[in-house]
């Protein structure tokens, strides 16, 4: 430790271990924490609350900044599911790729993932009063994209994507409720759930992307103009209602 | 609109010579069955909006109304049921999926009802818990293996770490009940009445409001697919976390809570802007196995230092024997089961009416297999899902459960007639609405007595069983079957049951 700078070897540690090491020196006022050899160990970062640059090495199982509140968290490297699990706030950076349900529930907060991510991504990210959660994919995403979205913004460059290919995710934003998703490059409408819509982007949304993919491009070394020269697909929902006439009362 | 073919399920009967047009009935009626003629200076009803609640009857002031099941009866037949003729007709009309309020109201068999309680006769002494000590408390918790005790000169000390326990004083607990699906005012009912007696009342899944927070060691909150509220402070407020799965009422499916019931107050709980519908999914989309339940689980743990317990609690279905298992070997603390009359404010009439078994059934199977594999100390067992009576609970526990969960008996204590229609939003008791006009109805002070007595009365009655039983601990009284014995059953339910019939020794 020095100057507030901490360095934990998580070689062989069980996560219990290196949990209550990280908890401890958030504690006593760490402001930067450097991870290295993490290998799958989970829950990293765990309804951590306080402002805090965690740097991994590795690989960080699964859980990933669950019920976070604040912290920064970068990895040099995949993670792995259910990263940002009901997260609040903070940020997420992976340099690499993320597995499935990754930001499931979150509510604020930002997560960046440069390469391609799983199944159900960015599932039931929801917003409330000031808090608004952005998930921003460099690569593809697989099916069940935005499932049951209350609100928040999830963008997917297709970074990944050879010339020619498509994105080829399904039940895209299926019982979306809130919120926008906007995909880099062209979607069939078989492809959306039946609760989204395609709608032309406006200067708003061009305005937001820009901040978005200029700080995607800030964390990966990207060029944002070449990234944003590109056509953009947005989907919102058709109704904050979707299922109002289900029932019969 | 074409005509509908449903009919008045009741029938309001107004006495003319009591009725004095006081309007009172007018007033209290959230469903508009009373009009009041300024003309004739009568009073008049319109029975087809009537949902049998007895607010108005109960609140006459001259007892001038009765409200009756229609009299107007269908062909006699035993297979086409008024019911199911009239669930045909309002579907005919709507296209809609049926939904109804409470537990399952269909005429299953109630083991609890088949099951007889025994009592000391000369071969050892009944005990009197009036004037002798008689243990109700009850710790829910993981227990170790063994304890270690070690002597530092004139004290014991218990050397094993214990894992994080739940103490009530009377092995009963309030069941999940969000603030959403009930008022503001049944939720404070709750948390005083929990406080006061020394037990826990639990969220359900609409998060805590901030005026709550006071009752944190008192609550338990609840984490569901929606994770609706979930949040740090939520986690470390509560005494424990319970991970929703399922629900008696409605196994396997999840929940819509109407946009229209969001208000302002009850987004800020669950967090989500006002007027959008809070969808439930299904399933956990992190939890689709043991092994992912196990991650939730210590993501909670890890969330909250290991410092409180956290439980899962499933509804009773086929297999609720290995998924307990399952469930205790995933690291919960403890398991609540929620049987097939367990209640809902809103569920799909056919699930609620179809789906699950009962849960005199589901404990009796849990903590049979648990005893089998050796690691019922692992895990503490809530029976839930209709226990109506301390007899219930002495029954429930008997045949294997730590404690028991109560909704509908406290609902029902805080004034709830049971009329089914909670998620209209329109109780006339002020309890399953969140209509200001209807909120005020239940004086959380009123409302927290009445629950208060309910659990004095029904301890009281736990003592006189166990003390008629020569048993001084609820303790002593855990899936002790041969307390048991059953009346009217068959040899394959007896033996699910693991009880005895009545007459044999």
């Amino acid at each position: 430790m020095r100057d507030g700078r901490w360095e934990i070897d998580a070689n062989g540690m069980h996560y219990r271990a290196l949990n209550a090491r990280l908890r401890e020196a958030v504690e006593n006022g760490a402001e930067c924490i450097v991870l290295r050899n993490v290998c799958g160990q989970r829950y990293i970062g765990a309804n951590l609350h306080r402002p805090v640059e965690i740097h991994i090495y590795g690989t960080p199982g699964n859980d990933l900044a669950a019920f976070m509140d604040g912290p920064r968290i970068i990895v040099y490297g995949n993670a792995q599911d259910a990263c940002g699990n009901t997260m609040n706030g903070g940020e997420v950076v992976i340099h690499g790729r993320a597995g499935d349900v990754t930001g499931y529930s979150i509510r604020g907060g930002k997560i960046f993932v440069r390469d391609d991510v799983g199944y159900r991504v960015g599932i039931h990210i929801k917003e409330y009063q000031e808090q608004r959660p952005f998930i921003v994919i460099g690569g593809t995403a697989q099916h069940f994209l935005g499932e049951y979205m209350a609100g928040g913004v999830l963008v997917v460059l297709g970074l990944t994507l050879r010339p020619g290919e498509c994105h080829t995710a399904t039940y895209i934003g299926t019982g979306m409720h809130g919120g926008v998703i906007y995909l880099r490059g062209k979607v069939a409408d078989y492809q959306l759930g039946r609760e989204v819509a395609s709608v032309p982007l406006e200067d708003g949304d061009w305005a937001l992307l820009r901040q978005l993919v200029q700080e995607f491009a800030a964390h990966f070394n990207r060029d944002a103009e070449e990234i944003l020269a590109a056509p953009f697909t947005k989907l919102v929902p058709l109704s904050s209602r979707p299922y109002g006439r289900l029932y019969a009362y | 609109m074409s005509l509908s073919l449903l009919t008045a399920e009741f029938h309001v009967e107004r006495d003319e010579i009591r009725c004095i047009a006081c309007q009172v009935c007018v007033r209290q009626c959230a469903n508009d069955v009373h009009v009041y003629d300024p003309d004739d200076d009568r009073v008049y009803s319109d029975e087809t909006r009537c949902v049998g609640c007895h607010r108005c009857a109960t609140l006459c002031p001259t007892r001038a109304l009765t409200i009756r099941c229609t009299p107007q009866e269908f062909r006699a037949n035993a297979n086409w049921s008024p019911s199911i003729i009239t669930s045909v007709f309002k579907q005919a009309e709507t296209g809609g999926v049926l939904l109804t309020g409470m537990g399952c109201d269909q005429p299953y068999p109630i083991y609890f009802d088949h099951i007889l309680l025994n009592a000391a006769q000369v071969t050892n002494p009944s005990i009197d818990p009036l004037r002798e000590p008689m243990e109700l408390r009850t710790f829910i918790g993981r227990k170790p293996e063994q304890v270690g005790v070690v002597q530092d000169r004139d004290n014991m000390r218990l050397e094993t770490r214990l894992a994080p326990q739940l103490v009530l004083e009377t092995p009963i607990l309030f069941s999940a009940m969000s603030y959403g699906s009930i008022s503001y005012n049944a939720c404070l009912s709750l948390a005083r009445a929990a406080k006061e007696c020394g037990i826990l009342y639990n969220t359900g899944e609409g998060g805590l409001h901030p005026t709550l927070y006071e009752y944190g060691p008192y609550t338990i909150a609840q984490v569901a697919s929606g994770r609706f509220g979930v949040h740090r402070a939520y986690l470390e407020t509560a005494a424990a976390l319970e991970i929703k799965i399922g629900q008696g009422a409605k196994p396997g499916i999840g929940g819509h809570l109407p946009g229209e019931k969001v208000s302002e107050d009850v987004s800020r709980t669950r967090m989500i802007p006002q007027g959008t519908d809070a969808l439930s999914p299904a399933p956990h989309h992190d939890i689709y196995s043991i092994e992912d339940l196990r991650q939730l689980i210590y993501a909670l743990k890890e969330a909250t230092n290991y410092t409180k317990p956290v439980g899962v609690k499933v509804a009773a279905v086929h297999h609720i024997a290995p998924i307990a298992s399952g469930i205790a070997r995933a690291g919960a603390d403890y398991i609540a089961i929620d049987g097939l009359r367990g209640g809902t404010g809103a569920a799909p009439t056919v699930i609620r009416n179809n789906v699950g078994i009962p849960i005199e059934m589901a404990i009796a199977a849990v903590d049979e297999r648990l005893r089998q594999e050796g690691i019922r100390n692992q895990v503490s067992l809530i029976a839930a899902g209709s226990i109506r009576s301390s007899a219930d609970v002495v029954k429930a526990i008997a045949l294997g459960a730590d404690a028991v969960y109560i909704g509908t008996a406290a609902l029902v204590a805080m004034g709830c007639h049971l009329c089914q229609k909670c998620y209209t939003g329109k109780c006339n008791w002020g309890i399953a609405t969140q209509d200001p006009y209807l909120t005020k109805r239940l004086n959380p002070n009123i409302g927290a007595r009445r629950l208060v007595n309910l659990l004095r009365a029904w301890s009281l009655e736990i003592k006189e069983m166990l003390g008629g039983m020569g048993i001084n601990a609820i303790e002593s009284l855990r899936g002790n079957r041969d307390h048991l014995r059953g009346v009217g059953l068959n040899e394959v339910e007896l033996r699910v049951l693991g009880i005895k019939a009545a007459g044999e020794s």
